[in-house]
């Protein structure tokens, strides 16, 4: 089975900054990676490198076996254009620490907009998918709300059925609960648990150790830009060998 | 404690009187009267200056709605909506050219703005007026053939002229207004495997309006007021129609003061609508609307007579 994320020495710099010093991991499909660390430590780096938000500068990074943002013949790289990039974007869903809505389109048409433009569904098509998974992440009565009318957390809800109108074969997730008051939560946790459930394969960068034991199948410590230490969440949280992860943990839970 | 008392008085009970209003004697504005009636003397006498002037006023309002005026007045509107038109649309290519990641298109746009808006827009106007000595012909295959001179009438030149000077400055506005977007829309809009221009068409510029309107009502008033300048080109604006009246009919003062009321009128009919514009575009943004026109005025009156105790309040 091949692997669905594949990173093999990625390195990246911002400038004279190195902010991914060699990463190597494999996510299998289906499971649900969780990524940790202080901040600072690369971990969203990575997460937007992997549907090339950010360009690597070293290493390679394949997503269901395709390299991400190149394409290979023999010994050389060549840059993908726009378009290509765009494609392979479409099968990557990406859920953001700040929502991103689109504020001049309410919630059904945020979730409606990629397949009518990019997959070139029909309205009616798109519309009924949008409300569908409006349903599943509980907001099927919000449908006509603006963001601006919606809390937090379910703005983070409608960005979810948003990555998912495109139905991805992996999702993303940069900090999903990170700028939510923590009454609101937990609804989207539960839909990302929903979702886990479903058998997606899920890679999340996160604060929330409870979540990631709970529901992660893997979990990467990260700092300065490495890994430093990997394993199954339960067993690394609750007995983490390296210093620094101790030290971080103590912190944190 | 405290919560049994309250729970006593509160919903059971007669709830307490309320404090008595205040009545206080506002704050006198002394200075607000004597700076009013210093103003209005000094108007008045400027009045009275302009009225004991060797000026035929009664020319004024004789020739106000005469054709030929009217004429004048119609086609300056006219020039003005199309040379906009024409700015707004270009403007708009040119700042996203501009903000392109092609370096060629980046250049072309960089210096179409360097030129249009760095050469004054009278001297753009004569330039395109003649050009007839660079081009003798115009040749465009099948579709259009002519000699220069009869091709550049003077609505073409004006409309060139004043059209792609505004392109320039619209340009910026719009790349401010494009820039002005979160750079997390347009990494959402990606994410989801949009194209760069579906990007740009569908998220960031129904963003970008909301900066783009109110400095374009700006360039439109502006605009109608540059459109004196189209008397180089012999364009039949406002202003020619005027000085040609005021010659015929021996008051070529009189005609300026006319034209100037008119536009005057024209302007402030465009305020009114930007105003409300903007007020539009405002909404969802601003907690609290401005004031309409109309309630300033109330507000002002009220704390000008110093009775209405609420002041800038409004009512």
């Amino acid at each position: 089975m091949t692997a669905m994320v594949k990173a093999e020495g990625v390195h990246k710099s911002f400038g004279p900054v190195e902010v991914l010093k060699g990463i190597d991991l494999e996510v299998a499909p289906r499971e649900v990676f969780c990524l940790i660390g202080p901040s600072g430590s690369g971990k969203s780096t990575f997460l937007r490198c992997i549907n090339h938000l950010e360009k690597i500068n070293a290493g390679r990074l394949y997503v269901d076996g395709d390299l991400v943002g190149y394409r290979q013949q023999g010994n050389k790289l060549y840059e993908l254009r726009d378009r290509e990039v765009a494609a392979q974007r479409r099968d990557i869903g990406m859920v953001f620490q700040r929502f991103n809505l689109f504020p001049h389109m309410t919630a059904v048409e945020n979730v409606m907009e990629a397949p009518v433009q990019v997959k070139r569904e029909s309205k009616a098509v798109a519309r009924e998918r949008a409300l569908r998974l409006l349903d599943r992440v509980g907001l099927a009565d919000k449908a006509g709300n603006y963001p601006a009318q919606l809390s937090g957390g379910q703005q983070q809800r409608v960005a979810i059925a948003r990555a998912l109108a495109m139905e991805p074969k992996l999702m993303l997730f940069d900090e999903p609960t990170s700028a939510l008051d923590p009454e609101l939560v937990g609804d989207v946790l539960d839909v990302m648990r929903d979702l886990a459930e479903s058998g997606m394969t899920m890679i999340v960068v996160t604060h929330e150790m409870g979540f990631a034991r709970e529901v992660g199948d893997a979990l990467v410590f990260m700092d300065d830009g490495a890994v430093v230490e990997t394993g199954h969440p339960r067993e690394v949280l609750t007995n983490p060998q390296h210093e620094r992860t101790k030290s971080f943990l103590s912190k944190v839970l | 404690m405290t919560v049994d008392i309250d729970k006593v008085t509160g919903p059971s009970g007669t709830p307490a009187p309320a404090p008595e209003a205040i009545k206080a004697i506002p704050v006198r504005h002394y200075g607000r009267w004597i700076s009013a009636v210093i103003a209005l003397g000094l108007l008045g006498l400027l009045v009275n200056a302009f009225a004991q002037g060797k000026v035929n006023w009664g020319a004024v309002p004789d020739y106000f709605f005469d054709k030929d005026i009217l004429k004048g007045v119609r086609n300056t509107i006219w020039l003005t909506i199309v040379a906009m038109a024409l700015g707004v649309a270009l403007g708009v290519v040119l700042a996203v050219m501009r903000l392109s990641k092609n370096p060629v298109t980046a250049s072309i746009a960089w210096a179409y703005i360097w030129f249009f808006r760095g050469t004054p827009v009278y001297v753009q106007l004569l330039l395109w007026f003649n050009l007839g000595l660079v081009f003798e012909y115009i040749n465009l295959g099948p579709i259009y053939q002519d000699e220069w001179a009869d091709f550049m009438t003077p609505f073409l030149a004006a409309l060139l002229g004043l059209g792609l000077n505004e392109a320039a400055y619209m340009a910026e506005i719009c790349r401010a207004g494009i820039q002005s977007v979160d750079e997390g829309q347009t990494e959402a809009s990606h994410a989801l495997g949009m194209s760069q221009a579906k990007t740009l068409r569908r998220v960031v510029l129904p963003q970008a309006m909301r900066v783009i309107v109110p400095p374009t009502g700006n360039e439109f008033i502006n605009l109608l007021k540059t459109t004196s300048l189209v008397i180089a080109v012999q364009y039949y604006d406002l202003l020619q129609a005027a000085t040609n009246v005021g010659q015929t009919s021996g008051g070529t003062v009189e005609m300026l003061f006319l034209a100037a009321i008119w536009y005057l009128v024209v302007t402030s009919v465009l305020s009114v609508g930007q105003f409300y514009l903007e007020r539009r575009f405002a909404r969802g943004s601003l907690r609290q609307l401005p004031p309409t026109p109309w309630q300033k005025v109330k507000a002002n009156v009220g704390s000008l007579s110093t009775r209405g105790t609420k002041g800038g309040g409004g009512a």
